[in-house]
């Protein structure tokens, strides 16, 4: 039942948890600048790239004849490639990315969410188009579209663990996946096929609590997903340390092999470690991706 | 109940132990309850089953701490106690506690009062009155409640002399009419009336002797033999071998108390003396007041010195020596054999003798004096010297104080003396007088063979009765005294031998030096020789030996000083009479220590008790302790105590590795290849980024030129070979250690060698070069013991500018300013037509800079830059500079001076064209 009194304090609610994660992001995106740069190659654009003499194949139109009135030769004179892609985001909202092992670290999904719209910060700012996968918010330019980011990223799922949403995906376009993957492979997997098939490279970037990767408990212990759907009681906690970490390597190799298939790039960040670190390399991750060295 | 040195107040609760193992069936059935954990990791755990299912049960070793906490309470409960006290009869009377209270007994006093004190608490406990008595100061017995005895005991002290028949009388009689039981505190020495003692406290009720069973130590009086201080200590059994030492305590020049002289005693086996000879320069003797055994608190431990010690020096001064040869006549002869065994002499002239001032000046047959030795003498003399002289021809025939008294002459003088009973005379030789009660000679008996042939005569004069001592059987003055000053002026008027009288012949004339107290004596005085004279004390000891100013104690007569035995009258201690001091001391060469022996029937019991220890608190205390640690053990064993981290922690502080790597591989994984190297200093994350930093050079050199480094490693100082680097990076922290004097010796070969280290102080050398910063402050620090030239900022046609890029500066991660290399040589000239001067040959040995290039070189191993540089593509180009400059760097190492050969070049070329 959706009075006007709820919806207002909702409201109220996500408009007051919006400027927060959008100041973080814009502070993380703050220490990566970028320059004002092109493509390093003719094409479509403003800006003025070089003259070359006049092919075969070129229209007469073509010919600029300023250039060419100073010699016998005809040039055409050739403007910078300018050209948007799209980056596609899809970070995990489930329940098990509302996880942090103390109280000194960040959620799982916070620091995700933080990383997601950072990037888009970037990206935005370097003239892509940034929007989310499936059909919720397809890619666009501006400002306006990180605050709807933003808008996105407030809403929390009720599952338990996240599923990525590969439809939607514009051929040859970027994607960014955020998550812990530490739900079922197979619909990773599928997603990966899919967009692959589709020509979209990107990366997978796993957020993990540190906690996840020591599994320091020990004694009876039952254990309980975030959502509480999923239950595993063991009487010597100790004792599984060894085989979870083997099934914890397992599925990060899986992932990064699964990314090796795909053309796309793994990598696994830790709640415990700067958020900055993380950004530089998706950041990269997604400029090597990009033509041909977007960092150097 | 009693169990060895345990004994039990509730012995009945000791029986709860038989509960124990039921409470062991009980706690072994509880398993420990599960904890509830949200994990988002729960999927991959799905389907683990658990290795054995038995761990549901409490593991044994909590079981047997849990048993032990309820075994602790148990026991502690049942007031255990340790060394219980046994029970000393049921006597309900009242209890006299008898001490010896002599010195013998003070080393162990403090033993014996605490014993006491159990006694009289234990008397208190049951109700008993209690008295006191010191056999050493007997005082009629009051019996009182013991609390208050208790309280008169602190007030008890060993007195410095030991119980003495009359002594034991007295206290025989204060024992009154009623009975008691005794306690005996024994000092285990044997004394005279001790046996009459026991009689008498037998005849009041039953006796029980404490007894130490340990021994007094004593050291008798100090004498002086063959030129050493002859030292002997005595001891009460003739045990094994034991040392002990004695100390010469003393005034130091500055007048404070010191230590003078130690000197080592050993008792030889089966021996009770141990016998030393303590040698010492007659100043330094003069000096001791005391000896004492070292760690020997008692007054039989110290023995007090007196002027027995103390040798004067005596200046012998005669006139001229004209008759060379005729030893038997000369002056000074008699004087020499008086003097000699117990003075020293001086002779010499006057003036050389005066500045050691010695404590007599003897003139024998002296008349003439200069001025200025006139004056010198008399000085001395108001300064309470003793100007001793004898007449003589020479003084008989001057004309030295005749008409008016000299100021160095006790009196005026007739001319010429006078002769009687010689040859062309009438009258006999005359006899000396007794002597008179005032003079210092009173009680010295007048030997009848000594005459007197010839003399000085006195003026008769208003004076001259008063400054006679001595006199002749005719009342003619013999010896005569005058006071000037401090000091006195003595003249015998006849000569110093034997030409003019027996004097000097007889033993009358060595005593009468002796009272005169020119000479000291080295035997204690005779009972007879100090009859009449009266002591006042000094200083006297206490029964532990400690000195005290003696205060208003009354004097002592010098008969009862040397004989009469120690007691309330008489302490050992230092007596000053007339002329001298004596020492009293408390122990006596004829006082044997011996074992006291107790009758068969009289029961003895040591003093060395085990204090009564309750262990109840103990025990409660570690039943705390066992549930406490119980807590914790099942808080970890549920899961709910976080002890894995802790321990993860730990395990990895104490598992740092020890690199334990042999040095083979070492050296070949170093030489297989290029390898660049960077000191580890300790912080990780300095040494992650040299790593990474070097890492990103040796693939950036892998790209671009044919020099292919394997990945880089780091070296530790300490235990490394460096000279398989051709270059060492090393980042200064302020933090890391200074590498040791071998770590050096091995840098300083590997500069010497041709090896390049790169100092990186990370700063940007914000503080210019090698000032202000932390960091720059360690880097001159670390680089001080280093074998480093001169250096130069890096000059414009430096090779490092050209080995493989151009380059004009050399950022890293900061843009520094200068960077700086071993200067060049000073007569390095640029050639004409050459763009660069003829620089040295080397390399240079160490690179100092700032920027921290690591940072700026570093890469993951996917080749992602790990930090960020300056901003945008500018930040870019620097890094781009940075990993120029470092190529550079590898280049000039690894081909020293081959680019600045290059110069010649078009040289070369002309040449090989022609």
């Amino acid at each position: 039942m959706i009075t006007p009194q709820t919806l207002r304090a909702r409201a109220e609610d996500q408009a007051a948890r919006l400027p927060p994660l959008l100041a973080r992001a814009e502070h993380l995106a703050g220490t990566v600048l970028l320059g004002e740069h092109g493509r390093r190659r003719a094409g479509l654009g403003d800006d003025f790239w070089q003259y070359r003499p006049v092919q075969a194949g070129d229209s007469m139109r073509m010919i600029d004849w300023r250039r060419s009135g100073r010699g016998d030769a005809q040039y055409v004179r050739e403007r910078e490639w300018q050209i948007a892609q799209s980056v596609m985001l899809w970070v995990d909202q489930a329940a098990s990315m509302r996880f942090s092992s103390t109280a000194d670290l960040p959620e799982k999904a916070d620091r995700a969410r933080v990383l997601a719209l950072a990037v888009a910060i970037l990206l935005v700012r370097g003239g892509e188009r940034v929007g989310l996968t499936g059909s919720s918010l397809p890619p666009r330019r501006g400002n306006n579209q990180i605050v709807r980011l933003a808008e996105f990223f407030a809403i929390d799922s009720d599952e338990d663990f996240g599923v990525p949403e590969a439809r939607g995906m514009i051929p040859h376009a970027r994607a960014v996946f955020v998550s812990d993957f530490m739900g079922d492979v197979e619909p990773v997997k599928a997603a990966l096929i899919k967009a692959a098939d589709r020509g979209v490279r990107g990366v997978l970037l796993q957020v993990l609590d540190p906690i996840e990767e020591a599994f320091p408990f020990q004694g009876r212990t039952v254990f309980e997903s975030v959502g509480g759907t999923v239950s595993h009681e063991t009487l010597k906690a100790g004792d599984l340390r060894a085989r979870y970490l083997r099934r914890l390597a397992g599925r990060k190799a899986e992932l990064a092999d699964l990314c090796h298939v795909t053309g796309w790039q793994f990598h696994t960040h830790h709640t415990s470690d700067s958020a900055q670190s993380a950004l530089l390399w998706l950041w990269q991750a997604i400029g090597h991706g990009a033509v041909g060295g977007a960092g150097r | 109940m009693t169990l060895g040195a345990l004994g039990f107040a509730t012995p009945w609760l000791l029986w709860a132990l038989v509960a124990l193992p039921v409470l062991w069936l009980l706690l072994r059935a509880v398993p420990p309850a599960p904890i509830r954990r949200r994990f988002p990791g729960v999927a991959l755990l799905l389907g683990l089953k658990d290795d054995d299912t038995v761990t549901d049960k409490t593991p044994w070793w909590l079981l047997l701490l849990r048993m032990l906490a309820a075994a602790a309470v148990i026991v502690g409960l049942s007031g255990p106690v340790l060394n219980p006290e046994p029970a000393r009869g049921d006597g309900t009377g009242p209890v006299l506690i008898v001490f010896d209270g002599g010195w013998t007994g003070a080393q162990d006093w403090a033993a014996r009062a605490a014993m006491a004190d159990r006694l009289l608490a234990e008397a208190g406990r049951a109700g008993r009155v209690a008295g006191l008595l010191r056999l050493t100061t007997p005082e009629p017995v009051v019996f009182q409640p013991a609390e208050a005895s208790r309280g008169r005991l602190a007030g008890l002290d060993p007195q410095p002399w030991e119980p003495s028949a009359a002594l034991i009388e007295a206290a025989a009689a204060a024992l009154g009419e009623q009975d008691f039981e005794s306690w005996w505190m024994s000092d285990s020495v044997e004394y005279d009336g001790r046996g009459a003692m026991l009689a008498a406290l037998e005849a009041h009720g039953p006796v029980r002797v404490f007894d130490s069973g340990r021994g007094a130590l004593a050291l008798l009086p100090a004498r002086y033999e063959d030129g050493a201080v002859a030292l002997i200590a005595r001891r009460r059994d003739a045990a094994g071998m034991q040392e002990i030492t004695v100390l010469a305590q003393g005034r130091d020049p500055a007048g404070n108390e010191a230590i003078l002289a130690r000197l080592p005693l050993r008792f030889e086996t089966g021996a009770v003396e141990a016998q030393g000879a303590l040698a010492l320069p007659s100043e330094m003797r003069a000096r001791v007041t005391r000896f004492e055994i070292e760690g020997q608190r008692s007054a039989g431990a110290v023995a007090l010195s007196d002027d027995s010690l103390r040798r004067r020096e005596v200046a012998l001064i005669a006139g001229r020596d004209d008759r060379e040869g005729l030893e038997l006549l000369s002056p000074l002869h008699y004087l020499h054999q008086a003097l000699a065994p117990s003075a020293d002499l001086l002779e010499g002239a006057l003036l050389d003798v005066l500045p050691a001032n010695p404590d007599v000046i003897i003139l024998a047959d002296v008349a003439s004096m200069t001025e200025p030795e006139q004056a010198a003498l008399l000085e001395w003399t108001d300064k309470g010297g003793l100007l001793l002289r004898f007449a003589g021809p020479r003084l008989a025939a001057s004309e030295l104080s005749r008409s008016e008294e000299d100021a160095l002459m006790p009196v005026r003088l007739r001319s010429g003396g006078r002769t009687v009973g010689g040859a062309m005379s009438w009258g006999a030789p005359k006899t000396l007088a007794p002597f008179s009660e005032d003079s210092p000679f009173h009680g010295l008996a007048v030997p009848p063979d000594v005459s007197v042939s010839a003399q000085v005569m006195a003026q008769p004069d208003p004076v001259l009765a008063d400054r006679v001592i001595a006199q002749l059987s005719d009342g003619t003055p013999l010896v005569t005294r005058k006071r000037v000053g401090q000091g006195q002026v003595v003249l015998f008027h006849v000569a110093a031998n034997a030409e003019w009288s027996s004097l000097p012949l007889s033993g009358l004339f060595v005593q009468m030096l002796d009272r005169m107290a020119i000479s000291s004596l080295v035997e204690r005085p005779e009972a007879e020789d100090l009859a009449g004279s009266v002591w006042a004390p000094v200083q006297v000891l206490d029964g532990f030996g400690r000195a005290r100013d003696a205060g208003t104690l009354p004097g002592v007569a010098g008969e009862d000083l040397v004989q009469a035995p120690l007691g309330p009258d008489l302490r050992p201690g230092v007596y000053e009479g007339a002329t001298r001091r004596l020492a009293r001391n408390a122990m006596t060469p004829e006082r044997l220590l011996i074992r006291a022996e107790w009758p068969a029937r009289i029961p003895v019991e040591g003093l060395a008790r085990a204090p009564e220890t309750p262990l109840a608190g103990y025990l409660l205390a570690a039943a705390l302790v066992a549930l406490l640690l119980d807590v914790l053990a099942a808080l970890a064993l549920s899961g709910r105590l976080m002890a894995g981290r802790v321990a993860v922690v730990v395990l990895a502080a104490l598992t740092v590795p020890q690199n334990a790597r042999a040095d083979d591989t070492f050296a070949v994984m170093a030489t297989s290849e290029v390898v660049l190297a960077y000191v580890v200093t300790g912080n990780a994350q300095i040494d992650d980024t040299s790593r990474a930093g070097l890492l990103g050079l040796s693939d950036t050199l892998f790209f671009r030129t044919s020099v292919e480094p394997a990945p880089p490693m780091g070296v530790d100082l300490e235990r490394d070979e460096l000279s398989f680097f051709p270059l060492i990076y090393w980042p200064v922290t302020p933090d890391q250690p200074q590498p040791t004097t071998e770590a050096y010796v091995r840098l300083n070969r590997y500069l010497r060698s041709g090896g390049m280290i790169v100092f990186d102080t990370r700063d940007a050398d914000i503080a210019g070069f090698g000032a202000g910063s932390p960091n720059g402050r360690k880097l001159r620090e670390l680089a001080d013991p280093l074998d480093i030239p001169p250096l130069e900022a890096i000059p414009g046609d430096h090779v490092l500018t050209r080995a493989f890029y151009l380059l004009q500066d050399f950022p890293g991660r900061h843009m520094g300013r200068d960077v700086w290399v071993e200067a060049a040589p000073l007569d390095a000239e640029k050639v004409e037509g050459m763009p660069f001067r003829n620089l040295n040959d080397g390399v240079t040995p160490v690179v100092i800079g700032g920027n921290d290039w690591a940072a700026a070189w570093a890469t993951d191993v996917r080749g992602n830059a790990l930090f960020p540089v300056g901003r945008g593509y500018a930040g870019e180009r620097q890094r781009e500079l940075a990993y120029r400059f470092g190529v550079n760097l590898v280049m000039h190492v690894l081909t020293g001076n081959y680019k600045s050969d290059q110069v010649h070049v078009p040289a070369l070329l002309d040449r090989l064209g022609q």
